[in-house]
């Protein structure tokens, strides 16, 4: 199985980041992916490395992304994800997931 | 001109009796034959060309009857016309490699769907029709009537009472309709008792019971692991019970076989339950009994459910069950396809499935280029049924909602039955729900059907659930709208690119498409914490013990 790497770079007005440092989230199980979200100064971009084993959804992950992206206004964010043949339903998912995780409040 | 007709009428039954009598000397105890005979008996017992019934459909086989019509001399034997509910079987299609059949006429194939086609590609195959399970065997009253049935029984007595119990299936109209033209029926069963534990089957109609050397095939085809349903089912399930259950207030259903109607079962007794839902849905089934329905029968969602087929495991289940399903006086369920078909044809409110492909207008297949994987029971359910008459409070809604009753029926009001498909926009290995064209369309070149094989057609479909909403297909007034529509829960696929943001939005505002959002649904809510039971272990503790999974399910 030969994967390839995609990177993305998505800007929005008035962004915001994380308020966790970093968070990671989900598992690369069959149909699934696993996301490693972190603040990171890119002067208000988030970039996102997408590494997957399916050829030709490039225009696809750019589109969910960059829905994801202007929907929650991010920015100053480093967005990693490793895919196992996610369909689209599953990124956007997981990526909300990350999000609300990687803002939940520490406890105690 | 005064000529005198002189015609027989009795020559099917006189053929019947010569026929029997080259088989006398086959016949042990009352209506009994050895297996080892059984060759013997079919070769003795059918004709070049006859029409003959191979018991078989998605859940029992008559599998020893069809190994042994595999073994008949291709001389003697040949050219046989089969009308079949399934071709499923390995044997099924050997009949043709040999010679010893000729066509079929069936409404289902399943795990041979690829070899059906490639047969009839080659001309080994004559094929006469694809059917759903209700229309074959309306035609097996009509021009398809079986000169001799192969059925299959758990049990007989001598005399050739048969005891199908469980699975009684197809049995009553297949044997029905051979026995009375004049037909020859003979039954395998795993065992030959001295009193069955009740009649399904009066021995008067049956020839001869074979006694075979293993009990016959059972697949089970309905069970559903909770641990394998997915969030993305999970959140359809939910959008699907408050965007469609509850608004419509279903009462009357069948469920599709897959994991997003697994899931909204599972949904009932926890999401459904909080939204206060119970005894407003979900009280009357046609359906199989689905081990995923357990929990939210012990929650008494459930008040009665009529079975097409049996379902391994949960024979003990629904025994202990009897206020809800349908049970004999000896205290096992008798399921019944051709009633549970008619039930779900006429008595119900609403179908809700899954499919493999929906094209721009709304029309859905389940067909793939090179298969022929026929239809099953699924259009007559998966379809509005023109001849209902008696109203219930969801056919009435829907009726009013319809955009096109007035096109064609002026002011008069009529109800329609809610057809649901539940898709998420791309498969695994990311192939695209939804599509320009259908390769229904493929398929019916390559294997020359008349038409492409359309399991609901888009005129029938009244809603499609995907992770992007529901499209309230019946509610458009115009094909163009209707097009909008389909587009607008079609995600990234090519299609669901070219929707137009403004349409989509004026569908909005009249209703006809609804976002999760608008559902109240947040995909971030769809967790598997919801599902009532979340593998096969807590299925069987719901069912407290009642419930035996086939050891391929037991994993724990």
């Amino acid at each position: 199985m030969s994967l390839q790497e995609l990177n993305f770079k998505f800007k929005v007005e008035n962004p915001k980041s994380i308020s966790k440092e970093w968070f990671h989230f989900g598992v690369v199980g069959s149909g699934d992916l696993e996301v490693l979200i972190e603040r990171k100064d890119l002067s208000g971009a988030t970039q996102v490395k997408v590494v997957t084993p399916v050829v030709g959804y490039e225009k696809i992950w750019e589109m969910v992304l960059d829905k994801f992206v202007s929907e929650y206004s991010l920015g100053d964010l480093s967005i990693e994800i490793n895919d196992n043949n996610a369909t689209p339903v599953v990124v956007s998912m997981r990526l909300r997931q990350a999000l609300i995780e990687a803002n939940r409040p520490e406890e105690g | 001109m005064d000529q005198e007709i002189i015609k027989e009428w009795d020559t099917l039954q006189r053929d019947t009796q010569d026929r029997k009598k080259k088989a006398e000397h086959l016949v042990k105890e009352g209506k009994t034959v050895l297996a080892q005979d059984t060759v013997s008996l079919l070769e003795a017992i059918i004709k070049p060309g006859d029409k003959v019934n191979l018991e078989g459909n998605n859940q029992k086989q008559a599998d020893f009857l069809a190994e042994c019509l595999c073994r008949v001399d291709p001389q003697k034997i040949y050219d046989l016309h089969m009308v079949q509910s399934v071709v499923s079987l390995k044997s099924h299609l050997d009949l043709f490699e040999k010679g010893i059949a000729k066509k079929v006429d069936f409404a289902f194939s399943g795990p041979q769907a690829g070899r059906v086609a490639k047969f009839i590609k080659e001309g080994r195959l004559e094929l006469g029709a694809i059917h759903t399970y209700l229309e074959l065997f309306g035609r097996y009253f009509m021009d398809l009537t079986p000169r001799v049935a192969l059925v299959v029984a758990f049990e007989a007595d001598k005399e050739g009472n048969l005891y199908t119990g469980f699975n009684t299936e197809d049995t009553p109209a297949i044997v029905e309709a051979t026995k009375f033209k004049q037909g020859i029926v003979i039954a395998q069963v795993n065992k030959i008792v001295d009193r069955v534990p009740r009649v399904d089957i009066p021995g008067d109609w049956v020839d001869y019971v074979v006694e075979s050397p293993k009990p016959f095939y059972i697949e089970p085809l309905f069970t559903r692991d909770p641990a394998l349903i997915t969030e993305s089912q999970i959140f359809r399930a939910m959008m699907a019970i408050k965007g469609i259950y509850a608004e419509y207030e279903v009462q009357r259903l069948n469920h599709g076989i897959g994991f997003d109607t697994a899931a909204i079962e599972l949904l009932l007794p926890t999401y459904a339950e909080e939204l206060g839902l119970k005894g407003k849905i979900c009280s009357y089934f046609a359906l199989n009994p689905h081990p995923t329905l357990i929990p939210a029968i012990e929650s008494g969602w459930v008040k009665s459910i009529h079975c097409f087929g049996g379902e391994l495991g949960m024979e003990e289940y629904v025994k202990a069950r009897s206020d809800v399903f349908f049970v004999g006086p000896d205290g096992s369920l008798r399921s019944n396809r051709a009633f549970s078909q008619t039930a779900g044809h006429y008595a119900m409110d609403m179908f809700i499935g899954a499919s493999l492909q929906i094209d721009k207008y709304g029309n859905s297949s389940t067909a793939t280029a090179n298969r022929v994987a026929g239809f099953g029971g699924a259009p007559n359910m998966g379809c509005d049924a023109k001849g209902r008459r008696h109203s219930t409070k969801a056919w009435l809604k829907c009726g009013e909602e319809y955009g096109m009753n007035h096109l064609l029926n002026g002011n008069v009001p009529r109800g329609k039955r809610l057809v649901v498909q539940l898709m998420e926009t791309f498969r695994e290995k990311l192939e695209p729900g939804f599509v320009e064209e259908l390769d229904a369309w493929k398929l019916a070149e390559n294997a020359n059907l008349d038409l492409p094989p359309i399991m609901i057609y888009a005129d029938d479909l009244t809603h499609i659930v995907t992770e992007d909403g529901i499209a309230y297909l019946h509610k458009c007034s115009t094909l163009e709208e209707r097009m909008a529509a389909v587009k607008a829960v079609a995600g990234y696929t090519e299609l669901g690119l070219q929707a137009n943001p403004k349409e989509t939005s004026a569908l909005r505002n009249k209703g006809i498409f609804k976002t999760p959002e608008d559902l109240g649904v947040d995909i971030t809510m769809a967790s598997r914490s919801l599902l009532a039971a979340k593998n096969m272990k807590e299925l069987v503790e719901w069912s407290k013990g009642l419930y035996n999974p086939p050891a391929r399910f037991r994993n724990w």
